[in-house]
């Protein structure tokens, strides 16, 4: 009696440790090969299209299985995610990645397959452009491959503007202070801002450091030359601390979220946001209704006379692929159709992405769209934003650090002095 | 059994049968039963030893150095996760948000939940009130985080649609965003949440006291407040020590509502020790230094774990009540 019933009870113990071990497997033994990816979109048009394309290649390559999973929301989730799998030994082929410092750190654990040599044999790496492709270039070797290469910029509701009386959209910085004072006067929130999140809000001073500072100043501030705390980066504060003294942002800007900031350009509740390329799809996608939000315009960051910087440097960033060490040359040539100049041209039209592939820049119809192309075509600077840019704690250092001047507890000198702090304590790393 | 007497008292009797079985009882003692009583422990000993006190272990070891979580533990720190730590001002808002809330939790949440156990003892409907009373405590963390965000918002909130209602000219307050008032404010969805379940337990503590005490006191005259001070008060002691025993241990540790409403913003106002650690072990891939703090966090609980049992749950424990 006794004795049964402990046989059956580690029975049971055993059986689940059994099923656990035989998960995970990447390729059959007769040639079915899996390819696992791994991607963030969870709106349409580009969560449907992923599939749509997922399934095409199946159609076309049957021994291939292309198994998605999708991890919404902001890059933080997702990389804890992917850094979780890697640490696990069990990471996905194909994911999504932004560059930067972040690859940077999963290359120096040789977590990311180098694609140098297929990319140059195969021809693959001269369709992109080299910009957009640069951001996943880690001392000199390629680890990955763009599908959406854009900028940051202001996202306007042409009816509100039009309604305050502003004909034009703003140039310069006074130009942008005004607009400001006109869509007040009218009881218009004039700005929608997610500070909650606190990247939403690095942006304006990135911005500012990158008119005042341009690439001389980050340069050396980077390679600890200069620093952080030098004047261009106290001036954005400064600078950004003119735009707060307006009040622009809706009340409770410094608790709300990404998501309430979509709400309120997604319903006409705001005039503008300063957001990548990504803020019209996702703004649509929280209308009230489907297709009731407006259609939101593009102009670029106003210029701000006296600094370093130029009116045509960019901040920006794009989404691209990473591998896995293991991932199979299926996985690969899979990743070649995605970014094909025929799917490329098909997403560009729907505005879900700015096109890399300098071949199907053509696809792109929405002029709004086209402007933010040229804006990156043209960038006489591109910086990536900090937090893409830098690892995990710098960048998420300096997006604290910015919510302290929105907040109002420190002072620009204060601000950039504790900022590059974190740099210096953890460049070296 | 044959007895030596023929005594028929309880007493003798056990007492007889018990030196009777003495010897088998040794022989039991010594063999199978020993065994049996192993195995069985030993599947909840593995659980034990696997998921609570080799992680502890291993995080103390991960603590002694920077790491990303990626690759060798190559960069040993010693103990220098643990003095940056302390002298992070970040933390020690951290803490003192924690000791916030475990005041709070013990001068609002759990008099509430007593009070109200007390008053809906002989109420009619007072399965009604149990049930209402208790349902927020099943919602999951992440739902009411949801909820009482969409209620706090300041622009389509509830409470801001309230606020233009009474006069429409008002500028609606944004609980949530202002540094002073969100923990308040998420105490507020704390206590909604969790007083349910100290009321349960009052509830099951007030079951638990015979009748016939009520019964009497009242024959003798008391009023309601006397019977509450003399007779429920000292007999749900027990119930209330256990009551704020779990208050403290889950205001220290507190994680959900905060992640989930806040981040621990705005400026780390709202910030704990639990969501200190998110931040800075795993947004910022820094497990090591994420460690340390796990590890204290660990050592904080486990002192006062060992203290409150040992001073004031030593009673209760000691199963004194015969």
């Amino acid at each position: 009696m006794k004795r049964r019933d402990f046989l059956i009870s580690a029975a049971a113990l055993a059986a689940p440790l059994a099923l656990a071990a035989c998960g995970g497997s990447n390729s059959g033994g007769n040639g079915k090969v899996t390819v696992n990816w791994w991607h963030i979109n969870g709106t349409d048009p580009l969560k449907s299209t992923w599939q749509n394309i997922a399934n095409q290649y199946m159609k076309a390559h049957p021994n291939v299985t292309i198994k998605i999973t999708i991890i919404p929301g902001a890059a933080l989730v997702f990389q804890q995610k992917l850094q979780t799998a890697m640490e696990a030994g069990t990471p996905p082929d194909m994911f999504q990645s932004w560059g930067g410092g972040n690859l940077e750190d999963y290359v120096k654990a040789d977590q990311i397959q180098d694609i140098t040599t297929y990319l140059q044999q195969s021809g693959w790496g001269d369709t992109f452009g080299k910009g957009p492709l640069s951001l996943y270039v880690i001392n000199g070797r390629n680890y990955g491959v763009p599908w959406d290469a854009g900028a940051v910029g202001f996202w306007y509701d042409p009816d509100l503007f039009s309604q305050a009386g502003i004909q034009q959209p703003p140039a310069t910085w006074a130009d942008l202070l005004s607009s400001i004072d006109k869509l007040k006067a009218k009881n218009i929130t004039p700005i929608a801002l997610g500070e909650g999140d606190k990247w939403p809000g690095a942006f304006y001073w990135e911005y500012l450091a990158v008119r005042r500072g341009g690439q001389s100043a980050f340069q050396n501030a980077y390679s600890r030359k200069g620093s952080f705390a030098d004047k261009p980066f106290v001036e954005a504060g400064q600078y950004l601390q003119q735009l707060l003294a307006l009040k622009p942002f809706q009340n409770g800007s410094l608790g709300a979220t990404y998501a309430s900031e979509q709400q309120l350009m997604g319903n006409g509740k705001a005039a503008m946001e300063l957001m990548g390329q990504w803020g019209p799809t996702n703004d649509a996608a929280s209308a009230a209704t489907p297709g009731s939000n407006p259609k939101l315009g593009f102009f670029p960051f106003p210029s701000v006379p006296g600094g370093l910087g130029a009116a045509t440097d960019v901040l920006g960033g794009g989404n691209g692929f990473a591998f896995s060490k293991k991932a199979s040359p299926e996985a690969l040539d899979f990743a070649r159709f995605v970014t094909n100049a025929t799917n490329q041209r098909g997403l560009a039209k729907q505005n879900a992405l700015v096109p890399p592939v300098t071949t199907a820049v053509d696809g792109l119809v929405d002029p709004e769209m086209q402007k933010v192309q040229k804006l990156v075509a043209n960038a006489t600077y591109y910086q990536l934003y900090y937090d893409q840019f830098f690892s995990a704690t710098v960048g998420n250092g300096l997006n604290d650090q910015v919510q302290t001047l929105f907040a109002g507890t420190k002072t620009p000198a204060q601000m950039a002095q504790a900022f590059d702090a974190v740099v210096a304590a953890n460049l070296k790393q | 059994m044959q007895t030596a007497h023929q005594d028929s008292t309880w007493a003798t009797a056990s007492q007889a049968s018990r030196t009777q079985q003495a010897p088998i009882n040794k022989r039991l003692r010594t063999g199978t039963r020993w065994l049996f009583i192993v195995l069985c422990l030993l599947p909840s000993m593995i659980l034990f030893l696997v998921f609570v006190l080799l992680p502890v272990i291993q995080a103390a070891y991960y603590s002694l150095y920077n790491w990303n979580g990626l690759g060798p533990l190559d960069n040993f720190q010693g103990l220098k996760n643990y003095a940056s730590i302390f002298q992070d001002p970040v933390f020690i808002g951290a803490i003192i948000h924690n000791l916030v809330i475990v005041a709070l939790s013990l001068l609002v949440q759990v008099p509430l939940a007593l009070v109200l156990a007390i008053l809906v003892q002989n109420v009619p409907g007072k399965r009604f009130f149990r049930l209402v009373y208790f349902l927020p405590y099943v919602l999951s963390e992440v739902v009411t985080g949801l909820i009482w965000s969409f209620i706090y918002d300041p622009n389509i909130g509830l409470i801001s649609d309230l606020t233009k209602l009474f006069n429409p000219s008002a500028v609606p307050p944004a609980f949530l965003a202002d540094t002073r008032t969100v923990l308040i404010a998420i105490f507020i969805v704390m206590i909604w949440k969790y007083f349910g379940f100290h009321f349960v337990l009052y509830v099951a503590g007030l079951q638990n006291i015979p009748a016939e005490l009520f019964e009497a006191a009242r024959i003798d005259g008391a009023n309601s407040w006397e019977v509450t001070r003399d007779i429920t008060l000292p007999l749900l002691g027990s119930t209330i020590r256990l009551s704020a025993f779990l208050a403290i241990l889950g205001s220290l540790q507190y994680f959900d509502l905060i992640y989930v409403m806040t981040s621990g913003g705005p400026l780390f106002s709202s910030d704990t020790m639990a969501t200190y650690l998110y931040h800075k072990g795993f947004q910022n891939f820094q497990l090591g230094y994420g460690s340390a703090v796990g590890v204290t966090i660990f050592i904080i609980c486990f002192v006062f774990a060992i203290f409150y049992q040992r001073w004031v749950m030593r009673r209760d424990l000691a199963g004194a009540a015969e």
